[in-house]
C-alpha cells in the first residue's frame, strides 16, 4: 500500500515467509499420501516422485526425451523467428506490403494457435515436420508484430541523416532500421522463445506419439502414473523458467550499448 | 474491384522504380492509400488465395482430404448452420469460458488486490504463486485430468487457471502503481480504509486491472481450445478433433474460423467496456478524491 509507512521485513524473514506455504503444502501432501487420505495413485508420496525422477534419469530415457523436445523447439523457433523478422521488416518498411498483407495476417492470427494443430497435422503429415511447422507458426506471430513495430519507431531524423549520407536501401535497412528496431525485435524473439516451448509441448500432446517431454506427460496420464506426470510438469516449468531467464540475460547483454 | 487493385499495385510499383529514392515513393503510396482503395488492397491477398484455392480444387491438385473445395466448405457451413450444430458447439464453448473466466478472474482479482495492499500477504503468497504460474496451462491439464477426471469441472478449472494468472499479476501491479501522492491526499482527508480502497486505490488501478481482464480472457479462450482438444465431446475444440478424425477438413476449417471470430469478438467486447470504464474514471475518479 502506498499510504502507510512501508514495513519492509528483513530479507531472511521474507524468505522464511515465502517458504511457509510451499512447505505446509508439501507436509499436507506427504501426510495425506501416507495416511491414505487420498488414493496414493492420485497423490503419490514425495519420495516416490523423487525415486521416479532418479530412475527416469539413470535407467530410462528422460534426458533423451528432454533433448528431443529441445531440438524440436529450437528448429521450429529458428524457422519462425527468421521468417518473422523478414516478414516484420517488410511490413514495417513498406506501406504497400503492410496494406496488402497486414489485414490478412491480423485476421488469421485471431485463430488461437492450438486450433491450427489438426490442419497442420494433416497438411504436414504426422511426423516431425508437422510439429516443427506448428512450433514455427507459434514463434512467428510475436516476432512479426514486434519487428513491424520496431521498424516504424526508427527516428525520422536518423533516416534523414541516412539519406544525406546517400545510404542505399540495403544500408538503410542493415545500418539504420534493424539496429533501431533491435530492442523491439528482441522483445518479440523473447516471446517467441516462450511460445515455442509451450508449442513444443502442445505439438507432442496432440500430434503423433514420439519422444519428448509432452509425450512423457501424456503417457504418464494414460498409464495413470501420477509421479511421471508430476515429474514431466516439473521439467516443463523448469525449462520454461531457464529459457526465460536466459533470454532476459542475452537481451540485456545485446542491448548493453543503450543509454539508461 | 480486383483489377482496379491490381492496376493500382502495379502503378505504384512503377512509381517506385521511377523515383528510385525510398521515402519519396513511400510518401506517394501513403498519400494514395489514404483514399478508398485501401480496402481493395487489403482484399487483394485473401481474394487471390481464394482464386488459387478454387483453381486447385477444380483441377484436383490436392486430394479433398487434404484441401477440400471452397464449395465443400460452403456446403459444410450451410449444413452445420441449418442443423444448429455450429451454434450449439459455439454456445457450449462460450458458456465454459464465461464460467471459468468468471471464477479465475474474481479469485485473481482478490489475490492481486490482497498482495498489492499488504506486503505481508505478498511475502507469504508470491513465491508459491510464481512457481504455480511458471508451468503453462497446457502442462496442468494432464495433472488435473488425473485429479478431477475429464468432466465439466476439468474444463472450468483449466480455464479459470488460465485467467487467474494474468488477472493476479496485473491487479497486483495496478495497486502498487497507484501514485503515493493519491494516498497522501486521502490521508489528509482522513479517509478510512474502505474509503481509501474504493475511492482512491481501485479507481487508480482500474486501467492495469483491465489489462489483466483482457489478457485473462484471451488466455481463457486459448485454454478452452486446449482442454477441448484433449478431453471433450462437445464444443469448438471437439469439432476440430472430430473433423480431423473423420478427415472432414471443411468442419476443421469452419471450427477454426469460428474460434477466431469468437476470440476476436470477446477481445473487442472487453475493449469497448474498458473505454466506458476509462471515461467513468476521468469523469468521476478525480471527483472522488476531491469530495
Amino acid at each position: 500500500m502506498t499510504t502507510q509507512p512501508q514495513h519492509h521485513a528483513s530479507r531472511g524473514r521474507r524468505t522464511l515467509r515465502g517458504l511457509t506455504l510451499p512447505v505446509l503444502l508439501l507436509i499436507v501432501w506427504e501426510t495425506a499420501s501416507h495416511l491414505r487420505l487420498v488414493d496414493p495413485r492420485i497423490l503419490p508420496p514425495l519420495e516416490q516422485v523423487a525415486r521416479t525422477a532418479i530412475a527416469q534419469i539413470t535407467d530410462e530415457d528422460l534426458l533423451y526425451h528432454l533433448a528431443a523436445s529441445l531440438v524440436r523447439d529450437i528448429a521450429g523457433f529458428t524457422i519462425g523467428t527468421v521468417a518473422g523478422i523478414v516478414l516484420g521488416t517488410l511490413l514495417g518498411l513498406s506501406r504497400l506490403a503492410d496494406r496488402l498483407v497486414a489485414p490478412t495476417f491480423n485476421g488469421v492470427r485471431q485463430i488461437a494457435i492450438l486450433a491450427w494443430i489438426p490442419l497442420i497435422s494433416i497438411w504436414f503429415g504426422f511426423g516431425e515436420a508437422a510439429k516443427v511447422a506448428f512450433i514455427a507458426a507459434a514463434a512467428l506471430i510475436p516476432v512479426v508484430l514486434n519487428t513491424t513495430e520496431g521498424m516504424r519507431s526508427a527516428s525520422n531524423q536518423l533516416v534523414e541523416v541516412g539519406q544525406a549520407l546517400r545510404f542505399t536501401p540495403t544500408q538503410l535497412v542493415t545500418r539504420l532500421y534493424l539496429p533501431s528496431a533491435l530492442p523491439s525485435i528482441l522483445t518479440g524473439v523473447h516471446l517467441a522463445l516462450i511460445y515455442s516451448w509451450v508449442a513444443s509441448v502442445g505439438a507432442e500432446y496432440f500430434m503423433t506419439v514420439g519422444p519428448g517431454i509432452g509425450g512423457l506427460i501424456i503417457a504418464g496420464r494414460e498409464r495413470f502414473q501420477m509421479d511421471l506426470v508430476m515429474l514431466g510438469i516439473l521439467i516443463l516449468g523448469l525449462v520454461g523458467f531457464l529459457i526465460n531467464r536466459g533470454a532476459s540475460a542475452v537481451e540485456a547483454w545485446l542491448l548493453r550499448w543503450r543509454p539508461h | 474491384m480486383i483489377e482496379a487493385g491490381l492496376a493500382y499495385a502495379l502503378s505504384s510499383r512503377r512509381a517506385a522504380d521511377i523515383v528510385g529514392a525510398w521515402p519519396a515513393w513511400m510518401t506517394r503510396i501513403k498519400r494514395r492509400l489514404r483514399t478508398a482503395s485501401g480496402a481493395t488492397v487489403a482484399l487483394l491477398l485473401p481474394l487471390s488465395l481464394l482464386v488459387l484455392w478454387t483453381v486447385s480444387a477444380a483441377l484436383e491438385w490436392l486430394p479433398p482430404q487434404i484441401l477440400p473445395a471452397p464449395t465443400d466448405v460452403e456446403h459444410g457451413l450451410a449444413e452445420m448452420w441449418r442443423s444448429g450444430d455450429l451454434l450449439r458447439h459455439t454456445g457450449i464453448s462460450l458458456q465454459r469460458v464465461v464460467y471459468g473466466f468468471g471464477i479465475g478472474a474474481i479469485v485473481g482479482l482478490a489475490l492481486g488486490i490482497a498482495m498489492g495492499l499488504s506486503r505481508t500477504v505478498e511475502d507469504y503468497v508470491r513465491p508459491l504463486f510464481t512457481a504455480f504460474a511458471q508451468v503453462p496451462t497446457l502442462g496442468w491439464i494432464p495433472l488435473l485430468m488425473l485429479l478431477v477426471g475429464i468432466g465439466e469441472g476439468l474444463k472450468i478449472l483449466v480455464i479459470a487457471k488460465a485467467a487467474f494468472v494474468p488477472m493476479t499479476l496485473n491487479s497486483f501491479a495496478g495497486i502498487r502503481g497507484v501514485p503515493p501522492a493519491y494516498g497522501e491526499v486521502a490521508a489528509l482527508f482522513r479517509f478510512n480504509r474502505w474509503q481509501l480502497l474504493h475511492k482512491v486505490v481501485l479507481p487508480g488501478a482500474i486501467a492495469p486491472i483491465f489489462t489483466g481482464v483482457r489478457y485473462g480472457l484471451t488466455h481463457a479462450w486459448m485454454a478452452l481450445v486446449a482442454v477441448e482438444l484433449l478431453a471433450s465431446s462437445e464444443g469448438l475444440g471437439y469439432l476440430l478433433v472430430w473433423g480431423r478424425q473423420m478427415f472432414w477438413l471443411d468442419a476443421v476449417m469452419i471450427a477454426m474460423v469460428m474460434i477466431g471470430i469468437v476470440g476476436f469478438g470477446l477481445d473487442k467486447l472487453m475493449a469497448v467496456i474498458e473505454r466506458r470504464l476509462q471515461r467513468w474514471r476521468f469523469a468521476d475518479g478525480t471527483d472522488a478524491v476531491r469530495s
